[in-house]
């Protein structure tokens, strides 16, 4: 991967089955546009905390089922009992689950994370690198309807009565689930490092002449070169 | 002029109007968003801002085709009432909020909606997006009408909204400086899943321009001006200065994700100049109708809700 700015990337399309293989998975490229097929899984942090800091027995074997993991919750409803229909479905912020998401990879081989906004770089770096594994970026960010789409059947759902319907384990089987950008390779570099490269430049400019406010609060970043996380 | 009627609007028919509101918010997107992203999506040049503006506006077809919620965060679902001067309700006003609740408690269920409203200590979850203050229902009034228009809006996006306690002295280069950083704190990483329609809530107390810059955001239609032409020239000013930050939709680089800039102001304490922006992410999910004394429902793409009574300015 010799690009380092987003108007050359190739976005090439890829279709990965799961489990995603090693191989697969280091033919990626920041910005290419991947769908999948097969098994997923969601989690958040009701999920997170009751894996690991609650330290509660799994309620499936996760390994058996996929590598991909998805932040999310769906908008699901309830056909009839136990019947679940997926309408929408869309990533929530990831950056939130630093804490927990090296247990996930590590302990339940967890290699392909869909999620939002993408991770830190020093994040990547101790963890996507070391394991090969892969950052992969919503659309958007809110396009559930194109994703619900790709949606086949609600497999399962764990742990529903003890976190609600936001926060549970839904195991979902997906068809053309897509598209993703690819976030984060297997070598741990980040598309958005390299965005975020191209538009500070023209940003720092339109604040020449602009004043600092008077009131100063704590913990305020004036560097608009700095991120909020 | 319409007069005082006898006419009463029937708690029941306000219940339907409040589902069918909530229905077409979560599923069906304003004509003025979809055109406007639209047009950004043909014009932008930088491919991937591009492949992201098209597949949002691919997204909404989806949505409409698969008849579901455009996103999955159906968001926090709240309501805007208008209501006539001369409008009588059946059961009066405790009546209409119990309709509404009862709605958004239905929505929930056969939209479906995702149960996003949990107390915000012990997290529980109704699963019907009811709880203390939710949904929130704010209200307006409009002299010489007998009708009650309800807007239905399902408020997604955590980021995205700031508020700042200028002074006279920072003036509108404060402003803009503020405009620019809530840009740079949200815009990266598409945070604020913009496209955005950023609302401007100048002067007041904190809490009213906090409230002016969200119904700012939220209840003025693409390409609507403030009336006073100064104000109206620093909305187009601060719409090309969000062009000009190159971050667009996901904060890939391109021409901007700003649709429109919405400015409120209101008089404010001497002293000071508080400012608050908020930014309405492209799952705008807003449908208004107008409820007549007669029983007739007029389903409206334009909530009008800054009418010359809101922002009147003298005594009377
Ligand atoms: S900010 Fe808007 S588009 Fe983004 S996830 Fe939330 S509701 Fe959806």
């Amino acid at each position: 991967m010799n690009e380092t700015n987003t108007s050359d990337l190739p976005m090439d399309e890829h279709t990965l089955e799961t489990p995603v293989t090693p191989d697969a998975l280091a033919k990626l490229k920041l910005g290419d546009v991947v769908y999948i097929d097969g098994t997923v899984f969601t989690g958040r942090i009701g999920l997170y905390k009751k894996l690991f800091d609650e330290k509660a027995e799994p309620p499936v074997d996760i390994r058996s089922l996929t590598n991909v993991t998805f932040h999310c919750s769906p908008a699901v409803g309830e056909t009839s009992p136990g019947e679940w229909k997926v309408s929408a479905v869309t990533a929530t912020a990831s950056f939130r689950f630093e804490k927990h998401l090296p247990m996930l990879m590590d302990d339940h081989g967890v290699r392909v994370v869909i999620g939002k906004g993408g991770m830190s770089q020093e994040f990547y770096q101790n963890h996507f690198r070391r394991l090969g594994a892969v950052f992969l970026n919503t659309v958007g960010y809110g396009i559930g309807a194109q994703y619900g789409r790709g949606v086949k059947k609600v497999e399962a759902v764990h742990w529903l009565d003890e976190l609600g319907i936001a926060q549970a384990l839904w195991v979902l089987n997906v068809k053309r689930f897509g598209p993703f950008l690819v976030e984060c390779d297997t070598e741990g570099r980040s598309l958005y490092q390299m965005a975020l490269k191209e538009t500070n430049a023209e940003l720092m400019q339109l604040y020449e002449g602009l004043p600092l406010p008077t009131l100063k609060r704590m913990g305020e970043v004036h560097n608009p070169e700095d991120e909020v996380f | 002029m319409p007069t005082t009627t006898d006419q009463a609007i029937g708690a029941d028919l306000i219940r339907e109007v409040a589902f069918e509101l909530n229905r077409r918010a979560a599923i069906h997107i304003p004509d003025d968003v979809r055109e406007n992203i639209r047009g950004m999506a043909e014009r932008e040049t930088e491919k991937l801002s591009k492949f992201v503006l098209l597949e949002i506006v691919n997204n909404y077809e989806v949505a409409d085709e698969d008849n579901v919620p455009m996103c999955a965060d159906t968001g926090l679902p709240r309501f805007y009432a208008k209501v006539g001067n001369e409008a009588r309700l059946e059961g009066g006003f405790v009546a209409l909020e119990r309709s509404i609740r009862e709605a958004t408690a239905r929505a929930t269920a056969e939209i479906p909606l995702r149960p996003n409203r949990v107390h915000p200590i012990s997290r529980k979850d109704h699963n019907n997006n009811v709880g203390i203050h939710a949904p929130n229902v704010d209200y307006s009034w409009e002299p010489n009408a007998e009708w009650v228009e309800l807007t239905a809006f399902h408020k997604g996006g955590l980021f995205g909204g700031d508020y700042r306690m200028l002074f006279p002295g920072d003036g509108v280069d404060g402003i803009r400086r503020f405009y620019l950083d809530v840009i740079s704190e949200f815009f990266k990483r598409g945070l604020s899943c913009q496209p955005a329609i950023v609302g401007i809530g100048i002067g007041g107390t904190k809490d009213t321009c906090v409230r002016l810059a969200k119904e700012a955001a939220c209840l003025r239609v693409v390409g609507d001006r403030n009336p006073d032409p100064e104000i109206a020239a620093l909305e187009e000013e601060l719409v090309g200065l969000g062009q000009r930050t190159s971050l667009s939709a996901m904060g890939f680089k391109g021409q901007g994700a700003v649709m429109d800039a919405h400015i409120e102001v209101a008089y404010t304490h001497t002293g000071g100049m508080p400012v608050s922006i908020h930014h309405q992410c492209f799952a705008l999910r807003r449908a208004t109708a107008r409820i007549h004394a007669d029983g007739r429902v007029e389903y409206r793409e334009n909530p009008e809700w800054f009418t010359d009574y809101y922002r009147r300015e003298t005594v009377s």
